[in-house]
């Protein structure tokens, strides 16, 4: 197998200052969020890696990095060999592209209101050129919906209906990698079963790589080959999805599934994790996660950990091992 | 057990529409009693949300209670109305929502707000009301009380707010607390806090609590018994432990096993086929028979069962009362 | 594939016609519902048509010379004419014209004036809002800059200097001609800026929308996406405008002519007739001022009222 998507010290940072005028007048200093710092990971031919994180973990803005919506700061990403940054010919840019396509996680804010499902559906191939007669017909019942739904406007589906004409329009770019940045998060449990079997269904029948974000870790625990784990903007532990689970070796994985809420641990007292999330645009020195670890000691506060591999896992952590 | 401290008994609410009467609340009866956490599960549109504020008496018209009644202590609530109903809203039952934000006020200090309440629905002087104020902070688990307890709530993180929140819903030392959702907004590192905070509250001031929920894993945890609902009516009322290890009804069922849960290691996820329908378009007989595996002649045309039909359990005609191979 | 069985309420499988769908639809409903909505909306409907119809109706053409007759001047409404024994409707003005008749031509170059100042505002301000929006940096900011210059001043100054400067470069003997697309040109563009202000507002919500997001990735190009995607999305609070914009180009071009800055005395507005009327109105002949006024102030208001529906209609937080 190879690596369709290869990212590499991928960075963004935003300019969150004040406006001009108010930050003369109160003398701030500029300030700068860095939202995804130094990220690097491969996306494997047919698979699916995920990447999980809390909510400012930079999940989402790796994705649009990605998909190319957003610009890297630093760093590249490579789609097939092809580095999407720097690659001079425009063509080619375009071609490569095309392999890309996401799905987002409002369903309801994802598709057009004003335009028929037909039209919504085979905008990829139009933006492309090709030929688009019978292609959203086909489409719909590639994904359980019926060829009359083609005639329809979005408000007449429910919320996994409408998911499913989501994944439609993705494939009509035929596309080799789908970005899912939390696909099932806006569903129902009973619905988000139907979407996630759906996109198995798919990813076997036609070759496709996901690259899945989501916070939800019986999901990723289900959909994932291989999974990295954010932590403010950082990739802090990456590994296979048995290895990760069965052995995490970060502590803030190991606190992550502690914490989320399991079926059979009725009335189970735990004692819950420390603080919360840092505030990003002042993150702490060191390790970010060093104020809420349980295991920390001096060195984490001063020295920030690089990824190193431990057996399969890659991980963040002076004291892992 | 003791006499509940919330009863609800056949509780309905409709909203007269334009096709015709909605009954997004159906018949829906429940008690908790004091120290006991009630979990009311279900997916959007069950009507969860809408029994909860037909309880506390915050439905907006044209929604309104149409059959049945809660009772507070004995003493009926559900035709209670203006003041009185508020008093007993801020007094005797607390309600803490989804969304921390929305619930503060953000032009005032969280000590202005907490001393608000607390001066309104007991009888103390002010200084007595800020000591009670801090003392609720402190509850909830909030650090370096004396310093935060004049700070405007968009200086706090969301976890901290939503502690905020809660101390506003106990402040009066209610008996009821109603929390819709209190954390679906929060990062699962601070859902387990707040979860927890919950719990040890509830057990520790005798609360009656109902919780609000679409997340089958929260309930598990944190409640004692579970309410499960479907379509506005009750599906499944149990023990939490006894639902979850056999699922009487198969909605609850299928509910969960489209869980994914990696101890059963299956390639494809269970699915319920199918959605919710639409309040105003209901099936004739038992409202899950269209999505229900175990369906027969009786769920089409029989008039749709209530937890009689299964002791109390299960508002099936045929529920799995052993566990279901996976 | 998936063994997904469609379990869709019946509703949705059959489908009714257009028609019967657009009949039962919500913006229907709520128009039965509203009394005021009904009677605006008669009113303009039957001043539009009047107006529309007026060689029809008509009785008389007052614009014509030859049929005038300066001894039916000053008739009073609904008498015989002491002279020619001629009845007049609403009466008739100094020169022996129709009122009704008069009104009716009147209100076809009020209403032809309003729609098309307002089309051209509209046009300007959509067109400019969203270039503002979708593109951003500087250009964004001389538009919108120019915009909140001429929100400074009234609209009715606007379009009087827009009118004056037209006026003066224009050779005495075309006049009269020009007149009515002056005062389109002069109305249309005092008006554009709250329909540009709209759309660069919803225009920024929609812009970040993933169906936008998604039309980007997919390699559409800025303007497929302005056109195609986000223009249709914008367009309910800009009818909104419009409507609302009409009553007030109708009051602004019968403004303008009464000032005797619009519509010249040969082919009259509304405006124009109540600026003649006025003269009549201390001598006793109270009905040359009060016909023309009282339909202008049932085309402003009815179609004021019909705005103020419409926007409550289309807002989505009002609805049930």
């Amino acid at each position: 197998m190879s690596a369709i998507v290869r990212v590499r010290n991928l960075s963004r940072v935003f300019d969150v200052s004040k406006p001009w005028l108010n930050r003369v007048i109160e003398r701030l200093p500029k300030a700068r969020l860095r939202a995804v710092d130094d990220v690097s990971f491969e996306i494997e031919e047919n698979a699916c890696y995920a990447l999980v994180g809390e909510s400012g973990s930079g999940k989402s803005t790796i994705g649009k990095m990605v998909v190319g919506l957003l610009p890297p700061s630093q760093g590249s990403v490579e789609v097939m060999g092809v580095d999407l940054a720097t690659e001079p010919e425009g063509e080619r840019r375009v071609e490569v592209r095309a392999n890309l396509q996401m799905i987002f996680q409002d369903p309801y804010a994802s598709l057009n209101p004003r335009w028929k499902v037909r039209d919504i559906v085979a905008e990829p191939a139009v933006a492309q050129g090709k030929a688009t007669d019978g292609l959203a017909e086909a489409l719909l019942e590639k994904v359980g919906l019926s060829a009359v739904d083609a005639g329809k406007y979005p408000h007449e589906f429910s919320g996994g209906q409408r998911q499913r004409i989501c994944i439609a329009r993705a494939l009509a770019g035929e596309p080799k990698v789908i970005i899912c940045d939390e696909p099932t998060s806006a569903l129902d449990v009973s619905v988000q079963s139907q979407v996630l079997n759906l996109m198995s269904d798919l990813r076997a029948d036609l070759g496709l790589s996901y690259l899945f974000i989501s916070h939800d870790l019986t999901v990723v625990r289900h959909m994932a080959d291989t999974i990295g784990v954010l932590y403010l903007g950082a990739l802090i532990e990456e590994a296979p999805r048995d290895r990760l689970f069965e052995d995490p070796k970060h502590p803030y994985t190991q606190m992550l599934f502690e914490a989320a809420p399991k079926m059979d641990a009725f009335g189970r007292e735990i004692d819950p994790p420390k603080g919360e999330i840092p505030n990003p645009i002042d993150p702490p020195s060191g390790c970010p996660f060093h104020p809420r670890c349980p295991i920390a000691v001096d060195r984490c506060s001063v020295d920030r950990p690089e990824l190193r591999w431990i057996g399969s896992t890659r991980v963040a952590c002076h004291l892992a091992e | 057990m003791t006499d509940p401290v919330l009863s609800v008994q056949g509780l309905t609410v409709e909203i007269p529409g334009r096709r015709g009467i909605l009954r997004p609340v159906d018949d829906v009866s429940f008690d908790i009693a004091a120290g006991e956490i009630l979990g009311v599960v279900g997916e959007s549109g069950a009507g969860k949300s809408m029994t909860g504020n037909a309880v506390i008496g915050l439905l907006d018209p044209p929604a309104r209670i149409s059959a049945g009644q809660v009772m507070l202590k004995g003493e009926p609530i559900h035709t209670t109305k203006g003041d009185a109903i508020r008093r007993i809203r801020g007094k005797r039952m607390g309600m803490i929502f989804q969304d921390p934000l929305t619930s503060l006020n953000p032009l005032l200090t969280i000590g202005d707000q907490l001393t608000e309440t607390i001066l309104q629905h007991l009888d103390v002087s002010e200084p007595e009301a800020r000591r009670r104020a801090m003392t609720a902070l402190d509850d909830v688990g909030i650090p370096a009380v004396e310093d935060r307890i004049d700070s405007y709530p968009h200086q706090f993180s969301g976890g901290m707010r939503q502690r905020v929140v809660i101390a506003l819903a106990l402040c009066a030392e209610p008996e009821v607390v109603i929390a819709d959702e209190p954390t679906t907004a929060l990062d699962v590192s601070v859902q387990a806090q707040v979860l927890a905070l919950l719990k040890r509250l509830c057990r520790e001031k005798g609360l009656a609590v109902m919780l609000i929920t679409h997340d089958m894993g929260v309930i598990a945890e944190t409640a004692d018994r579970v309410a499960v609902m479907y379509a506005g009516r009750m599906a499944e009322l149990g023990p939490v432990r006894d639902v979850v290890t056999v699922a009487h009804h198969p909605y609850t069922a299928g509910l969960m096993a489209s869980t994914p849960d990696a101890s059963r290691g299956e390639a494809r996820l269970r699915q319920i086929p199918g959605s919710m329908p639409r309040l105003g378009n209901l099936p004739a007989g038992c409202p899950f028979h269209p999505r229900c595996d175990r369906v027969g002649e009786k769920c089409r045309h029989d008039p749709r069962p209530d937890l009689s039909v299964d002791g109390g359990r299960a508002a099936c005609w045929f529920p799995l009362t052993e566990k279901a191979e996976t | 594939m998936t063994d997904t069985p469609d379990h869709r309420p019946p509703e949705m499988q059959a489908r009714p016609s257009r028609l019967r769908r657009a009949w039962e639809s919500d913006f229907i409903y709520s128009f039965t519902r509203s009394p005021v909505a009904m009677v605006s909306a008669f009113v303009v409907v039957v001043l539009v048509l009047g107006a529309v119809f007026a060689p029809l109706i008509a009785p008389y053409d007052p614009f014509n010379p030859a049929s005038l007759n300066l001894m039916n001047g000053f008739t009073p409404p609904g008498t015989a004419n002491q002279f020619t024994g001629d009845v007049f409707v609403m009466g008739s003005d100094d020169q022996g014209r129709d009122v009704f008749s008069t009104i009716l031509y009147g209100m076809r170059i009020s209403l032809f004036v309003g729609f098309a100042a307002v089309l051209l505002a509209m046009t300007i301000g959509v067109t400019l809002g969203l270039i503002a929006a979708y593109v951003g940096g500087w250009v964004e900011t001389i538009i919108m800059r120019i915009a909140d210059v001429q929100l400074t001043f009234p609209a009715i100054l606007v379009a009087m200097l827009i009118f004056g400067i037209a006026q003066g470069i224009t050779p005495p003997e075309y006049r009269d001609q020009v007149a009515i697309w002056v005062l389109i040109l002069a109305i249309g563009l005092s008006d554009w800026v709250q329909f540009a202000r709209v759309v660069r507002g919803a225009t920024l919500v929609e812009k970040n929308r993933e169906y936008v997001q998604a039309a980007r990735l997919v390699g559409r190009s800025g303007n497929a996406i302005m056109l195609r995607h986000i223009l249709p999305n914008v367009l309910n609070p800009v009818l909104v405008i419009a409507t609302i914009s009409l009553a007030l180009a109708i009051i602004a071009e019968a403004t303008l002519s009464f000032l005797g800055v619009g519509a010249p005395p040969t082919k009259p507005s509304l405006g124009t007739l109540i600026r003649i009327g006025q003269e009549f109105m201390f001598s006793g002949e109270w009905w040359i001022l009060i016909f023309p006024s009282a339909t202008l102030l049932a085309l402003a208001l009815s179609i004021n009222l019909l705005g103020d529906w419409l926007r409550d209609a289309l807002n989505p937080k009002l609805r049930a």
